[in-house]
């Protein structure tokens, strides 16, 4: 599905950077230059063998000052929706693609006295641009990398002859484990924290930082919920009157797309609010896979996140 | 388009007028007979060729008077511009914005040519050519944000992006209705907008903050705001009040066409790249009620809307006292008939 805004690319470069992890380069393929972006940001690709039938967010892992082109890093993944299974088997060096404008739902703050930034294997691909800007603006910041040493880690090399000392290493594979009692008890006042990686990671680190009295507004984290498989249902819109079938592998999101509908979406990936669709009826169970909906919302269940969150049952009304 | 920039003026003998094509393109704000705040965002996209909204930014007749007035306002009060020291970022980044978009669609008045960070600027009009490094403040005569916008119509402020809200952290306001800069800085969306009758309580603050959140890169939203100012006088600051708010009393039922004038707001906003802040434009237009009612639909329209304001939005907006003055005037446009729709003249 090709959206209005989206930006025709071609794939310049695929290498391998560590074990199951490769690095794509996308150039625009009119030739000019892609939107400059911001550390922290991401794009989404439309992948699939069936034009681009699934988006998948990729955080954006090369240089802000690389005008040329962007890159992402992809972990190959089992995730059933084949996105990076796509990406690792399928795509080829010359190839087209669809990518959206860049999307910055983890930005630095500014006001920061000291940034201090927590990585959990391919949730370092966000501090690779974060580390460059932050530097360039003479910030002091840190940060704390949680990898599998065995299978070369993912720009290891890099960040350590860019970062020095301000990068520390931890070998998970070695029984290695950030200590985050003693890390975040230590930060001065005024440090914010940022934390990407695996849903463990960023669960005991907020945990943890809320424990020790961190104001909230000091804690960013990225979490991109890969949207879950499910049993197919059918989705009706009682403005249009129109039904659309919901697939096993599919969002409601995309299925909305896939049917010539435009729906309301933005990070895809249950985090930014922007997709949520009124629901007038739901014969079956809510799923909700969203990080937005707060508990009563949910419990109310007169909203749904169409990106990551589907009906466990026969068919759901919404009000669109 | 070839243009006259005119020499005019917005205080003392207020020299200003608009020729007939600005009378034609002015952003008349009302396609109905009512009027009541809504959230009325829509894409900044490319409208009809010589419109207010043909280019993103907009340059017309009356910059080069409008930059010499900014320039007066700066000189005596250097607060009307301000930046917190954690947005110099977001100001490089409307210093690109507002040059690459000037130079791309006046190229006869404006151009840029980059080589890496070393930018060469030309603004003809202002007699202005300056080679500088994009990026370090020291190769140019003024900080950047205030550099730029001394050379573009309109206030702007830079909105840093925090806690989910949005910070009035840096701004230039020297052609603002009744607000201030030095007042607002450092405040979050809601508290800036707290004066606001109706729009609170109607949830338009909180669907707008939300939307705007994700303002998306390229994607640029606008929206117009409008209030009316007696003498074309762009600076109607709380600091200059002294100055204007004696005007009010000062209408009467004959000058009010000449005095009265509407004053619409074009708002834009883009999401920065490097900053991820967003930057806000404030881009006025003034027309007396004489210069309107040219158009006889407008003449009618406007003054419907003026009978049925809410007095808690005619009171916010400073109109009260000389409301039924303007009514008296524009009646004579009113013969009842039904105006057409659209914000567009007869
Ligand atoms: C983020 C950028 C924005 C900035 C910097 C901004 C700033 C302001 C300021 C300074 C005022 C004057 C408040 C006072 O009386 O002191 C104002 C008024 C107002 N703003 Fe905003 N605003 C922004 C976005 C919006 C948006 C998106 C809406 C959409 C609904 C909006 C709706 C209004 C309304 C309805 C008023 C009252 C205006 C009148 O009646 O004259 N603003 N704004
Ligand atoms: S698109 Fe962001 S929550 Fe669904």
């Amino acid at each position: 599905m090709i959206h209005a805004h989206d930006i025709r690319v071609r794939v310049t470069a695929i290498e391998d950077v560590a074990a199951r992890t490769k690095r794509f380069r996308f150039e625009p393929v009119d030739g000019g230059s892609p939107p400059l972006f911001a550390g922290g940001a991401h794009i989404t690709v439309a992948l699939g063998d069936d034009d681009g039938a699934i988006r998948n967010p990729y955080t954006l892992s090369g240089s802000p000052q690389d005008r040329g082109g962007y890159e992402i890093t992809v972990l190959r993944t089992t995730d059933s929706r084949g996105g990076s299974a796509f990406l690792h088997e399928q795509v080829r060096v010359g190839q087209e693609l669809s990518i959206s404008a860049p999307i910055n739902l983890f930005p630095i703050n500014f006001l920061a006295r000291r940034h201090l930034l927590i990585a959990g294997g391919i949730g370092i691909t966000p501090f690779l641009s974060m580390t460059e800007q932050l530097a360039d603006l003479g910030q002091n910041f840190e940060l704390h990398y949680a990898m599998t040493c065995s299978g070369a880690a993912p720009y290891e090399a890099q960040l350590r002859s860019r970062l020095g000392r301000r990068f520390h290493r931890y070998c998970s594979d070695r029984g290695e484990r950030i200590d985050l009692e003693t890390l975040l008890a230590g930060q001065p006042l005024g440090t914010h924290l940022y934390v990407c990686g695996p849903e463990r990671l960023i669960d005991a680190t907020i945990a943890m930082a809320t424990s020790l009295g961190w104001p909230s507004e000091n804690i960013h984290f990225e979490r991109f919920a890969g949207p879950p498989p499910g049993d197919p249902f059918t989705v009706r819109l009682a403005k249009s009157g129109q039904t659309v079938t919901v697939g096993q592998h599919q969002t409601l999101l995309e299925a909305l797309e896939r049917a010539g509908v435009e729906p309301p979406s933005l990070c895809r990936g249950g985090a930014c609010g922007q997709c949520e669709l009124p629901v007038l009826s739901a014969e079956g169970e809510l799923l909700h896979y969203d990080h937005f909906l707060s508990e009563e919302a949910r419990a109310a269940g007169h909203s749904i996140m169409t990106c990551v969150s589907r009906l466990k049952g026969r068919e759901l009304v919404l009000d669109f | 388009m070839s243009l006259a920039f005119r020499d005019e003026t917005f205080r003392d003998d207020f020299t200003f007028y608009n020729s007939p094509a600005a009378i034609r393109r002015f952003p008349f704000p009302f396609d109905r007979d009512e009027y009541m705040y809504s959230v009325n965002i829509e894409p900044h996209v490319k409208g009809p060729v010589g419109s207010v909204v043909e280019f993103p930014i907009d340059i017309d007749e009356h910059y080069v008077a409008e930059m010499k007035e900014r320039a007066l306002v700066l000189q005596q009060d250097p607060l009307r511009c301000q930046s917190l020291p954690h947005m110099i970022t977001a100001e490089w980044d409307l210093v690109e914005l507002l040059m690459t978009s000037m130079a791309e669609s006046y190229p006869q008045w404006f151009s840029l040519t980059r080589d890496g960070d070393r930018w060469h600027w030309i603004n003809r009009p202002l007699e202005i050519d300056q080679k500088f490094t994009f990026g370090d403040v020291a190769t140019l005569p003024y900080p950047p944000m205030e550099y730029i916008t001394r050379q573009c119509q309109g206030d702007f402020s830079l909105l840093d992006q925090r806690e989910d809200n949005l910070w009035m952290d840096a701004g230039i306001a020297t052609t603002q209705a009744d607000w201030s800069l030095d007042f607002d800085i450092g405040m979050n969306f809601m508290e800036w907008h707290a004066p606001v009758p109706f729009a609170h309580q109607m949830g338009v603050f909180e669907r707008a903050l939300k939307y705007l959140l994700n303002l998306q890169l390229g994607r640029p939203v606008r929206r117009l705001n409008w209030t009316m100012t007696i003498n074309p006088r762009l600076d109607t600051s709380p600091e200059q009040y002294p100055h204007w708010g004696k005007d009010r009393t000062q209408v009467t039922p004959e000058n009010a066409g000449q005095k009265v004038h509407l004053r619409v707001e074009l708002q834009g906003l883009w999401r920065l790249p490097r900053s991820n802040a967003i930057v806000f434009s404030i881009r006025g237009y003034l027309a007396s009620l004489q210069e309107l009612s040219t158009s006889p639909k407008w003449a009618r329209r406007l003054s419907r809307i003026l009978k049925s304001l809410p007095d808690e939005i005619a009171d916010y907006k400073g109109l009260t006292r000389h409301r039924p003055l303007s009514i008296a005037w524009l009646s004579r446009f009113e013969d009842g008939s039904p105006t057409t729709p659209g914000c567009g003249p007869d």
